[in-house]
């Protein structure tokens, strides 16, 4: 229940981090930054590391939540996935199908 | 430094804090480009070029000027692998151009003088810029003179190969002339240093080299630390595996508690306080702190004047106000990766670009690390971790289960090292979809 608030919460500091609606989500923009050490810039990959860059935000979604519950099995994946929230997981999968 | 609201406003560069910049930044004559906030970064390695491309993709408007005095980008990550013969120099070197075309100002240049009151740098080529915001992203200092005898005369024998470049290219030469029998030593600095499991990485990668062109040859690892101090499981598991590591055959002969304290090069010797041992080739890389930029601007505060504080938020050094410090220089729960100075440069990056527009800063920002490690026998295993902002611990920490290594070394990990490679260069120097990198795994 108290994680449930704080999920809940800190979907709610994402939102005031982003400021007017319709406006970019800043805070999304960076926390997918986070990711293209890895899946290359603007989630566009070389080499064997998946291209995040224009995934369906369901898709996106669930398989982070399987990498955190251990359903997919993983390498790095499942740490990472670890680190952030649902409301994370939903702000990145947004951000990441804008992406053309 | 925890910025409060009034703090926010009289450093803002929003739409009304413009003018103010304006005036500041009266005595700037060299900077040309956007009329913004004037940001000065100094180094163009993982941490100084992520933020400049990141910061000008985010905050257009501001004047990002970029002082890095090499030609081209040479890549540490990755280096070992030109020790053990998979890649040469040129597949883990690239170009500063699309860098250039991303800021406003590229100065190819060294630092000399940084005055943090009238808030100016200056260079050896003897321009002056004048900086609102100064980012000191310049990696780390060697400190010679903590070994005694690695004066000027035997750094050209004796590599430390710690800051890739010639270094890298002599040390592979050293132990491409090597005969097969002969011993290398290598040296692990004490923590907290740059990568921390890049030493076990760069024994595997000789010792994949000395298995298949001179078998009969030995590793000696002394390592001031008392264990192996990053990925022990992995490395010990490789060791074994592939070198012997264990048995009265090993390759790999790992010394703990044995910092060297002295080096002779007419003996080829190394000596620490329990040991002096001999080498043909010797590889000390000696102890280091934040680099000398920092020390130019008086922000090596913290862990004996070595290392440089920071506020996580925003990466500004605590005794110095507007000064921003990114990378090995910082003293910080990340360890020394290029993963986090690339990951830290988009984190000031975003902190600087919400500044100026005139929001406040994220009070929850997330960073990560994803650390591979090389075998140099076709497998790679990672060390990952996520930290984020504790509010009660004020300081960045792991939630559960967001940090952890490999189960085991594999090939699909040595696949998505390479591509780690590959992006990571990508990511922080701007390189195109159609960039022809030649590194292999």
């Amino acid at each position: 229940m108290n994680k449930k608030i704080t999920l809940a919460l800190a979907g709610l500091v994402s939102l005031a981090v982003s400021g007017v609606a319709g406006a970019v989500d800043t805070r999304a923009r960076f926390m997918a930054a986070n990711c293209s050490y890895c899946h290359g810039p603007n989630g566009k990959s070389h080499g064997a590391i998946p291209s995040l860059a224009g995934l369906e935000p369901g898709y996106f979604v669930d398989q982070m939540k399987a990498f955190r519950d251990g359903s997919r099995p993983a390498t790095v994946m499942k740490k990472h996935a670890a680190g952030y929230t649902d409301a994370e997981f939903e702000a990145l999968a947004k951000y990441f199908a804008s992406i053309k | 430094m925890t910025l409060n609201r009034r703090d926010f406003l009289k450093t803002s560069f929003g739409a009304a804090g413009l003018a103010v910049t304006a005036g500041l930044a009266g005595c700037a004559t060299t900077q040309t480009g956007s009329a913004g906030p004037k940001v000065v970064v100094v180094g163009a390695g993982f941490g100084g070029a992520a933020f400049s491309r990141y910061l000008k993709m985010w905050a257009p408007t501001a004047n990002v000027t970029l002082i890095e005095p090499n030609a081209k980008f040479t890549s540490c990550p990755y280096s070992n692998t030109v020790l053990a013969g998979i890649n040469k120099m040129e597949d883990i070197t690239h170009p500063y151009d699309y860098l250039k075309k991303a800021v406003d100002n590229f100065v190819p240049d060294t630092v000399t003088a940084i005055d943090t009151t009238k808030q100016t740098v200056t260079t050896a080529g003897g321009r002056t810029f004048a900086y609102d915001k100064l980012v000191l992203a310049g990696g780390i200092e060697l400190l010679f003179d903590k070994v005694q005898g690695y004066d000027a005369e035997a750094q050209k024998t004796v590599m430390h190969a710690w800051k890739a470049g010639p270094q890298t290219a002599t040390l592979r030469k050293q132990l491409e002339a090597m005969p097969d029998g002969g011993t290398f030593v290598m040296s692990v600095p004490m923590a907290p240093y740059r990568c921390p499991p890049g030493p076990y990485e760069r024994a595997c990668m000789v010792a994949s080299y000395f298995k298949q062109a001179k078998p009969k040859s030995k590793i000696i690892i002394l390592d001031g630390n008392p264990d192996i101090a990053s990925k022990k499981p992995l490395f010990v598991a490789a060791w074994t595996r592939h070198f012997g590591y264990g048995t009265d055959n090993s390759m790999i002969d790992f010394r703990g508690n044995n910092q060297p304290r002295a080096v002779d090069v007419k003996k080829m010797m190394v000596s620490t306080e329990f040991d002096d041992v001999k080498g043909d080739v010797i590889n000390v890389v000696p102890p280091m702190r934040a680099a000398e930029v920092c020390g130019l601007a008086g922000v090596r505060d913290g862990s004996g004047g070595n290392w440089c504080t920071i506020d996580y938020r925003t990466f500004e050094s605590k005794v110095v106000k507007n000064v921003h410090i990114l990378g090995d220089s910082a003293l910080t729960n990340f360890p020394k990766s290029g993963s986090v100075a690339n990951n830290t440069g988009k984190m000031c990056a975003y902190a600087l670009s919400e500044q100026f527009a005139g929001r406040p800063f994220d009070p929850a920002p997330v960073v990560t690390n994803t650390c591979y490690s090389g075998t140099g026998m076709g497998t790679a295993f990672h060390v990952a971790t996520v930290f984020r902002w504790d509010e009660a611990k004020q300081s960045m920490v792991p939630p559960k289960d967001a940090n952890g290594i490999s189960s085991a070394e594999s090939e699909l990990e040595m696949a998505f090292m390479e591509s780690w490679a590959k992006n990571v260069w990508a990511d922080t120097l701007g390189l195109p979809e159609s960039y022809n990198f030649t590194a292999k795994g």
